[in-house]
């Protein structure tokens, strides 16, 4: 217990001192976050509407097949990123491997199939309200998904919380295909990781809690914006 | 757009006559819309009336395109019922399905899907709003409003695109006397202008003011397609005399 209120301690000092290297991670971790969120939203949205309104052939495996990438090793991911970034990989001639690029790139395979699943969910439910009236309004295939995707705006943002979740508390794919290269590639996680097996717990847990109120306030922010759009848009 | 082009409505429509030809539909082995033939000519009101379950609504949606028939001929002026034929059709259902969005923006996204541009839309859709009483609402997101502002909304958001042929489904079944009478005064302006209406309820005294011409329906046959009065007066049919008579028919 003794540790706890010392890295409670700890925590809130660094916070306060305005630690350099601190904030160079953290910086980094909500930079490789956002855009591996911002990436994955892009990517699964669309994908995530698309099947929950089209019919085709094969659907409902890709449906399963989409949620179950939902659980994704995260590691193995890492693994996979880093065969395809390394230098004798496919894409090896990018050199990206060890960069901010490259987690990005992981972060996004993790959380897209998140972001997709849950948006399948809700354009799902939505379009079993809106259909008929879309249809009624002749409403072509390409205005209908987006049409869906806007009013499903507030639900999805949770869906992008979600994502977030995932990529902020990740660690073992970004550590493989960041190696936790000081003022480099190291986040939070891996700064977490690392001050672990050294030993300095506190120092750990410290981080930990700064990791924690990142999360909080991004929630928090995120979700006040939520609460905004289901009063302008819902009743 | 402002201007109903003369064209589009009354007895030189495009649309009509709608002439539907042995029509079934069966969902869950049940036939559930019976072999039904008839022909709705250019400018009359007709009301679609029955008892509940008769496939009013099924009807309509038939006729609208929404669902595909099991067997059977639908043809407006010619023209099976697609999004063609839709783009000069309207419909409003028993609960309205409105946009996420405010209320005008929900008169301007129906603007937008019939391919009105943005002056045309921003005038249309203050007009609409003044017509259906809505103006100071405008703003207001959609889902807020009260149900019978809610009905006036999807009726002013349907008559907005300049529909040749109106499609309501039982549009006043949940709502108070006043706000019914609001709607049918929207309705009945629509009628004076030229707007085919063909109106589903299986309210006697609606029918009664709305109606030129009755088709009622009853286990998803024609029981009888007559003109009002001698509907009224004399009905041909037991299951409408039943039904006028205020009995529960089955």
């Amino acid at each position: 217990m003794q540790d706890f209120g010392a890295a409670f301690w700890l925590a809130g000092e660094l916070l306060v001192s305005g630690d350099e290297t601190l904030a160079e991670i953290v910086v980094l971790s909500l930079k490789i976050n956002a855009g591996a969120v911002a990436l994955a939203s892009a990517i699964g949205m669309p994908l995530g509407a698309i099947l929950a309104v089209a019919r085709f052939p094969g659907r409902q495996a890709l449906v399963v097949l989409v949620n179950s990438l939902m659980g994704l090793p995260p590691v193995v991911v890492g693994l996979v990123v880093y065969l395809m970034l390394s230098n004798a990989g496919p894409l090896g001639v990018l050199q990206l491997l060890y960069t901010p690029t490259a987690m990005i790139v992981a972060q996004t395979v993790l959380v897209t199939p998140i972001v997709a699943a849950l948006t399948r969910q809700v354009i799902e439910d939505m379009d079993a309200e809106y259909s008929e009236q879309l249809d009624s309004l002749a409403v072509g295939r390409l205005a209908r998904i987006g049409t869906l995707l806007y009013d499903a705006r507030a639900s999805l943002v949770t869906a992008v919380l979600a994502g977030f979740g995932r990529s902020v508390a990740e660690v073992g794919a970004v550590i493989i295909v960041g190696g936790n290269i000081n003022h480099v590639t190291r986040v939070m996680t891996t700064a977490i990781a690392l001050e672990t097996s050294k030993g300095n717990l506190a120092l750990a847990l410290a981080l930990g809690f700064v990791l924690l109120t990142i999360a909080i306030v991004v929630n928090g922010a995120v979700g006040g914006l939520r609460l905004a759009m289901v009063r302008d848009a819902h009743a | 757009m402002l201007e109903r082009p003369i064209t589009r409505h009354g007895a030189v429509s495009a649309l009509l006559p709608l002439v539907v030809e042995d029509l079934v539909f069966e969902a869950g082995g049940r036939r559930l819309i019976d072999g039904i033939d008839l022909t709705l000519e250019a400018g009359r009101r007709s009301v679609i009336l029955g008892p509940n379950g008769s496939g009013k609504s099924l009807f309509l949606r038939l006729i609208h395109g929404l669902i595909p028939p099991t067997s059977g001929r639908i043809a407006w002026n010619g023209r099976p019922p697609g999004r063609e034929v839709r783009l000069s059709q309207a419909m409003v259902f028993q609960q309205p399905v409105l946009l996420r969005r405010s209320v005008a923006a929900n008169i301007d996204y129906a603007l937008a899907a019939h391919g009105f541009d943005k002056a045309a839309r921003r005038a249309r859709t203050e007009q609409m709003l003044i017509e259906a009483g809505l103006e100071h609402l405008a703003r207001q997101p959609a889902r807020r409003l009260s149900g019978g502002e809610q009905q006036r909304l999807a009726l002013a958001r349907a008559l907005a695109v300049e529909p040749d042929v109106l499609l309501l489904d039982e549009p006043t079944s949940s709502l108070d006397p006043h706000a019914t009478l609001r709607i049918e005064m929207l309705i009945a302006r629509a009628a004076q202008e030229g707007v085919r209406i063909v109106l589903v309820t299986h309210d006697i005294g609606q029918a009664r003011r709305f109606a030129d011409e009755v088709v009622f329906l009853h286990r998803g046959r024609i029981a009888e397609h007559a003109p009002a009065e001698v509907f009224f007066d004399e009905p041909g049919s037991e299951a409408a005399r039943s039904f006028l008579a205020g009995e529960l028919v089955l």
